[in-house]
């Protein structure tokens, strides 16, 4: 962990409420799914966003953040050249070793950003993922084209039907071959695809429960934080191996340790 | 130039001699880990560690933190692993990353559980200070319920008295009619110190889903937005006891920590801010004597209470 300024490069619309951020300065390691704690002028607490991409040699980190309120208002409205303040990287990523050939990465809306780093750290190891993204609408679709430029093709589904499969996530699951899965987004679809994965996908239709210690997975999850890096207990969470923090052994937690 | 060893910031609460006035507040800080990655912890005054209860606690259901102009609302509950946790694992932990004498902070449901707590923390060579939690506006039944009435607070006092050797501080709540009273009531019960000021209760509502943001409702307000109120608490206080005191809300730089001890603090403790800049500690440590020498100040303990 270490706070660093950074130099706005880009900072973009790239739908009506999400913004593509770049920034350049001096990068720390990275692992995919890790977040940046950001000093927004005028506000008190930082606001934690999800690393998106980054560049070791060019030295420029890419964050694509919705705007939700007063904070994320502001940081739309920072130009290029202006500098920001980053704590980083802070949180625990996705571990790409546990992932298989077959792996699932499923985001939806704003869980879709860290899926791209982690898809392109996959692909650096050999290993080509399945991605499925969600959406409530075609106006709200974004990062497809990041996919496609590291050569994957997303399923796209929107809950209105207005571009690809009409419905969640999950209603676009049942045509895919994969045994293992990474997903971001809300709490109310990790658990869905939680629930929906091990019934559709196992070798056995046995018992649900029993199934579902069968496909393996790594969830990230959100939470309202102050630090960001453990100190304030703000953001902990009650999981199967006790108290654990989204800041710091978040926000990837295994599906093994997760308490709906 | 400025030749800091010229510079005395060292002060005394009761015994315990602190290098320098900053403390990380109980609670903002955890038991240290994460900030001893950033810097050498051993250039602190001291730390008061995770308020610690007799039992483990989870805390309070999500979400805990509320943004607040100039600062923050928290309502953790004192999640921590229990004293038994604490003493066998996070007290050698820290042990192995600072050396110097410790405040541990102890809160209880119970004149019996606070006892417990100082009767096991007294047993720690570590532990420099006890400071008795009676102002936690997070938790029922406790916490903050003995320290908002006189006679309550006095008796918590009492008990962990005897209790204890080691210097004992009781850490006020600001969210009473007159903190004077309360703090008599401690010094009559033989409190070494006072801690002062705990959070205010605060509230926040999102406009939107017309609920309260936070989960418990209400919690504590920390951050610059409480400076004002800890100094003019921590004034009184001062001219009302003959205690010493270790003044704290809203610090944020040198400069909060000058005025607090020229409102009456012999010592301070820095909180909300360390969640926004973990490095700000070191940097009002680095920061002090440059700050003492703009002022004509030698020695710290010499602006204590000077304003009149």
């Amino acid at each position: 962990m270490q706070t660093t300024d950074f130099k706005i490069t880009a900072n973009k619309a790239i739908t009506k409420d999400v913004y593509e951020l770049t920034l350049s300065g001096n990068l720390p390691d990275i692992t995919p799914g890790q977040f940046v704690n950001i000093k927004i002028p005028g506000c008190y607490l930082r606001r934690p966003i999800s690393i998106s991409n980054w560049d070791n040699e060019a030295g420029t980190i890419t964050l694509i953040y919705k705007v939700v309120g007063e904070g994320t208002e502001i940081l739309s409205r920072k130009k290029p050249n202006h500098s920001l303040e980053l704590l980083l990287p802070l949180g625990n990523g996705f571990d790409t070793k546990l992932t298989t050939e077959n792996t699932l990465l499923c985001g939806g809306g704003v869980g879709v950003p860290p899926l791209i780093g982690l898809a392109k750290k996959m692909l650096v190891e050999g290993k080509s993922p399945e991605v499925v993204l969600g959406f409530n609408t075609k106006d709200e679709i974004f990062g497809v084209e990041k996919f496609q430029a590291l050569g994957l093709e997303p399923r796209i589904t929107t809950v209105d039907g207005s571009f690809g499969i009409k419905g969640f996530i999950i209603d676009a699951l049942k045509t895919v071959n994969f045994d293992y899965v990474c997903s971001c987004g809300p709490v109310a679809m990790l658990k869905a695809i939680y629930s929906f994965v091990p019934q559709e996908n196992a070798a056995s239709r046995g018992g649900a429960l029993e199934k579902n210690s069968e496909i393996g997975g790594q969830y990230s999850f959100e939470a309202r934080m102050a630090c960001g890096f453990g100190a304030c207990m703000g953001c902990t969470c009650m999981t199967k191996e006790g108290y654990k923090r989204i800041c710091k052994e978040g926000p990837v937690l295994l599906k093994e340790e997760i308490l709906w | 130039m400025l030749n800091k060893e010229l510079k005395n910031t060292s002060v005394n609460l009761s015994g315990v001699i602190l290098d320098n006035p900053v403390i990380p507040a109980s609670g903002t800080f955890g038991y240290g880990q994460e900030f001893a990655r950033l810097y050498d912890l051993n250039i602190l005054g001291s730390i008061s560690f995770k308020g610690t209860t007799l039992e483990p606690r989870f805390g309070n259901p999500q979400p805990r933190i509320a943004e607040c102009p100039g600062g923050l609302i928290n309502s953790v509950g004192l999640q921590n692993p229990g004293l038994e946790k604490v003493i066998s694992e996070e007290l050698p932990a820290l042990g192995r990353i600072y050396k110097k004498p410790l405040i541990a902070n102890i809160s209880g449901f119970s004149i019996d559980e606070y006892v417990k707590c100082a009767e096991a923390m007294d047993r720690q060579k570590q532990v420099g200070i006890i400071e008795v939690n009676v102002s936690c506006p997070n938790v029922h039944n406790g916490g903050m319920a003995y320290g908002v009435d006189p006679k309550s607070a006095a008796e918590v006092t009492n008990a962990v008295r005897k209790a204890t050797k080691k210097p004992l501080y009781i850490k006020l709540s600001p969210n009473v009619t007159d903190i004077t009273e309360i703090a008599k009531a401690c010094e009559s019960a033989g409190a070494d110190g006072l801690s002062l000021i705990n959070t205010m209760l605060g509230m926040r509502i999102d406009i939107k889903s017309r609920s309260p943001v936070i989960a418990n409702k209400m919690g504590g307000l920390s951050g610059p937005a409480i400076f004002p109120i800890a100094v003019r608490m921590v004034y009184q206080v001062a001219k009302a006891v003959k205690l010493p005191i270790i003044g704290m809300g809203g610090i944020s730089s040198a400069k909060d920590v000058i005025e607090m001890m020229m409102a009456g603090a012999t010592a301070t403790q820095v909180g909300a801010a360390n969640l926004v800049n973990p490095m700000i500690c070191r940097d009002i440590i680095e920061e002090l004597p440059v700050l003492m020498d703009k002022l004509k100040i030698n020695r710290l303990e010499e602006i204590i209470g000077i304003v009149q």
